[in-house]
This record gives structure tokens, C-alpha cells and sequence, in this order.
């Protein structure tokens, strides 16, 4: 029997197929939870969540925000602007106090790379990745393994693209890591000055021409232009960037009719995807958002069960 | 118990369920993972057989719903929960290998109540093996088999483990 017994989520790259395994099937039972009359169960009962953002975000907090209340957990909601970082104290320091606190599980959002890692070697609470600069963002990457995994019933041999600003995303990562040891074979698509050849040593595929390859797609998964991140010597303008990679009208006609469309959003209509093809048939982009609960109350119980005792 | 134990026990736990419901064609059958499910199984055949009419079969994870998850080190993989029709004001018989101290069962209550409300709710098990912890016991019973607390209670069923159906008490 497969079984679960950390007590972090930092990436997916340190899990093995196994867990990944594990987490999926686990948010499939939980899948359940939000269909039910009564979106409740008492699982993490007596546990105290802490959302600690240093970086702003809404969807994710929310979404963690959601699976806790569904486990039935406290949440507390702590942001960049209100926290005790501005005023001098250290990552540690903050998150020591935290735990002082009694928090069972820290959610963490921060601008640093490894930032989780750091954390999760020097508590004991559980430490959960939100995003941690551009190294990974397990539970983005989780819930969209999961919604290809739900649509096709597997995850081995599909086509996936991922499309967009890589090398500045945690998104991209995590996907890569979790996609690549479930079987999938995943192509990077974007500018030279985004995709650089470079991670054809992850054992993916790199492209900088989309129209190459729609046809043989299972999955394009488009990811957002971070415009406030983009410096102007790595981006080619919007213009440029749409008529190359943009997902318009023509280039969604060549896809097969079976291939999904993902986004973890928020999407910038006519940017990344044609406004009607966002909306369209082929779309997922709500699913992604509802399965995002499901996975991350599968990572929260994983992680606070995996976190007691040993008997 | 040898599998033909097993099955007597089986199929007289159906006939007192029959007789104990005026229309088992209502009943849902609501398996716990993963040896409830296969007694469950087993008990709708024979009321199949018994009263020319099949029960509802269900499938029931609590998992979630127990109040130990910090204390047990490790998590182990969860069921979907799938229940055929609504429970509202249906007789509902909860099913399950083993009854040991009661708490399966107290979490699975929780369970059915965020699904809907039976107009009863019994219990099934093939096994009592005494040390309940909480004041619930169960309505139809295979086999009483006394325990100690530190035994182990191994149920294997041929068509789940590839060995013949058998009930065994493990010393530590």
C-alpha cells in the first residue's frame, strides 16, 4: 500500500514518482469533498494554518485559504505588507515566531528560492510551497498534472507544451519535474531570451517556433507574461509575442480536437490566448481552479498526517 | 475461519438482514475500504439470492473524517467515496471486515451525515473482536472472536489477495 510521510512540500522534483502518485489519487478523494452538500471534513480539525504571503497573491491564498476551511482547519492570513519582514526581522525570525505561535502548517509564499527548504530543515510546523521565486510552485504543478491525469486517464507518453516565460517560472518548473517523472514527454515553447537550450538538459524538448508542433499536442499549457517582472531586454514586445506564440483562433484550428488548453491564470485575454478560445470547448482553465482545492486539501492532510508520531 | 466459515457466516448475516427490513430492495450496502467493500459484496449477492432483488452497493472511505491523522506518523492512500442514490430515507447498513474499538465506525457516522440522512443506520461486520472504545456495537456479526488487545486480526479474501478467503488471529 502506498503510503505518505513527510512532513513538507517543498517541490516536486525531491518527490518520487510514487508520491506524486500518492498526492494525485489523494486529491481524487477529496475531489469528492467539493461536490458534496456539506464541503466539510473534520480531518484537520484543531490544526492552525498560517498563509504567509510575502509575495502578493490572491488565487492561491484563496485556494489554500478554501482547503483549509474545507479540513476544517483555523487559518490565519498573514501579507507581505503586514508582516514584520518590513520592519527588519529575518525570514527565520518571522517564521520561528510562527511557530511560537502553534502554527501546524505554514504556507509560504516568498520571493527567494529555497526559501521553503530553508524553513522546512528548521521547524517543526509543516512547510508548504506557494511559490518560492522562480524555483517552484508544487502545488500549481500538481493540480495541473491532475487535470490532465483526470481528462486522459494517464499521464504517460502525452504530448504537453509548455509555452511562455520558462525561465522565470516556478510554474514551468514544477510542471516539468512532476510531468517528466509521470512519463509525459514535454516540449518548452517561447523566445530564445525565455526558453533558453539549456533545459534540454532536464530531458525536455526546446522550440521556439508553435507552429511547428500543434498538431501532435495532447496539452498546451500557455503560461502568463509576467509583465511586472519582464525586463525589456528578455521579452520581444506583445505584438511580436502574440503573433508568435500567442494561442490566436488559427493556431487553436490546428490543434486535435482532444488536446486541452491550460492556464493557471490570470489570464490576459488576446495576450496568451484568443479571448473566444479561452472560453472555448477545449478549455480547462475553471477546472484547473476548482482541482486546485482538491489537490492542495490532498497536500495539506498528506503533510499534517505525515508530520505525527510514528507509532 | 476457513472460506467455508466465512461464507456461512456471510450468508446468515444476509438472512438477518432481510428479515430485518420489510423491502431490501431500499437498502444501501455502504462498504469501508478495502475488506468492507468485498463484505459488502459478498452480502448483496446472497440477499440476491435470498429475495430475487439486489441492494444498493456503496463505497464509503472515512478516512478523512477520523480524529487521529497527527497521531498515526504516516498517511496511507485514500478511496473515492462512492455512494449509488441518495440516502435520504433510505435504510442504510454500514459494512465492514473487522469491529475493534469502534472508532472506524464513529468516523464513518461523521461521513454519512455530509451525504445525506438514512432513516436507519446499522452495522455489519464479519468479525467482533472486542475492545470498544466508544458506546456503538454492531447490529449483525459473523463471528465473535475474542481478543487481546495486542493481537492482530488478518483478513484475506482470495479475490483481493490471491490466497484462500481466511480469517486468522495474529500473535505479537
Amino acid at each position: 500500500m502506498s503510503i505518505w510521510t513527510r512532513k513538507d512540500l517543498t517541490g516536486l522534483d525531491e518527490l518520487t514518482t510514487a508520491e506524486i502518485n500518492f498526492l494525485l489519487d489523494t486529491a481524487r478523494a477529496f475531489k469528492g469533498v467539493g461536490e458534496r452538500s456539506l464541503k466539510k471534513v473534520p480531518a484537520l480539525r484543531g490544526k492552525t494554518l498560517v498563509n504567509f504571503f510575502v509575495e502578493p497573491s490572491t488565487r492561491t491564498r484563496t485556494s489554500f485559504e478554501v482547503a483549509a476551511m474545507r479540513l476544517s482547519a483555523d487559518v490565519v492570513n498573514i501579507s507581505a505588507t503586514a508582516s514584520s519582514l518590513q520592519k527588519g526581522e529575518t525570514l527565520k525570525d518571522t517564521a520561528l515566531n510562527l511557530q511560537a505561535l502553534q502554527a501546524d502548517i505554514i504556507v509560504l509564499r516568498h520571493s527567494s528560492p529555497g526559501s521553503s527548504r530553508f524553513l522546512a530543515e528548521r521547524l517543526d510546523s509543516s512547510i508548504i510551497n506557494a511559490g518560492d521565486g522562480a524555483h517552484e510552485h508544487p502545488t500549481q504543478g500538481l493540480l495541473d498534472i491532475f487535470t490532465i491525469r483526470e481528462k486522459f486517464g494517464r499521464v504517460e507518453g502525452l504530448n504537453v507544451a509548455i509555452v511562455g516565460d520558462i525561465l522565470f517560472s516556478r510554474v514551468a518548473r514544477s510542471n516539468i519535474f512532476g510531468l517528466l517523472k509521470l512519463g509525459a514527454k514535454v516540449t518548452l515553447v517561447g523566445p530564445s531570451t525565455l526558453v533558453p537550450k539549456s533545459f534540454e538538459k532536464l530531458g525536455v524538448r526546446v522550440t521556439h517556433r508553435l507552429d511547428d508542433i500543434l498538431e501532435e499536442l495532447d496539452v498546451v499549457n500557455l503560461l502568463r507574461i509576467q509583465h511586472e517582472r519582464q525586463r525589456k531586454e528578455y521579452f520581444p514586445g506583445l505584438g511580436e509575442y502574440v503573433s508568435l506564440f500567442g494561442l490566436t483562433k488559427a493556431r487553436a484550428a490546428k490543434l486535435k480536437p482532444s488536446c486541452l488548453i491550460m492556464h493557471p491564470g490570470p489570464i490576459n485575454r488576446g495576450v496568451e490566448i484568443d479571448s473566444d478560445i479561452a472560453d472555448g470547448r477545449q478549455s480547462v482553465i475553471l477546472e484547473q481552479v476548482t482541482n486546485g482545492i482538491a489537490v492542495r486539501m490532498a497536500v495539506l492532510y498528506s503533510c499534517a498526517g505525515g508530520a505525527g508520531v510514528p507509532t | 475461519m476457513d472460506s467455508e466459515a466465512i461464507e456461512k457466516a456471510i450468508r446468515r448475516m444476509a438472512h438477518e438482514i432481510v428479515e430485518r427490513h420489510d423491502s431490501p430492495a431500499r437498502i444501501v450496502l455502504a462498504g469501508i475500504p478495502t475488506r468492507g467493500v468485498e463484505v459488502a459484496n459478498r452480502l448483496a449477492a446472497h440477499i440476491e439470492k435470498i429475495e430475487g432483488v439486489r441492494p444498493y452497493l456503496g463505497k464509503l472511505d472515512i478516512s478523512m473524517h477520523r480524529d487521529d491523522l497527527s497521531t498515526r506518523g504516516k498517511v496511507t492512500a485514500l478511496e473515492v467515496t462512492d455512494l449509488p442514490v441518495d440516502l435520504d430515507a433510505r435504510p442504510l447498513v454500514l459494512v465492514d471486515d473487522v469491529f475493534f474499538t469502534g472508532r472506524t465506525t464513529r468516523a464513518a457516522l461523521d461521513a454519512l451525515a455530509s451525504f445525506g440522512r438514512p432513516s436507519t443506520i446499522q452495522l455489519a461486520v464479519l468479525v467482533d473482536r472486542g475492545h470498544r472504545e466508544l458506546p456503538i456495537r454492531p447490529d449483525y456479526v459473523g463471528k465473535n472472536l475474542p481478543t487481546s488487545r495486542e493481537e492482530k486480526i488478518r483478513v484475506r479474501f482470495e479475490n483481493l489477495d490471491g490466497v484462500p478467503d481466511s480469517v486468522v488471529v495474529i500473535k505479537p
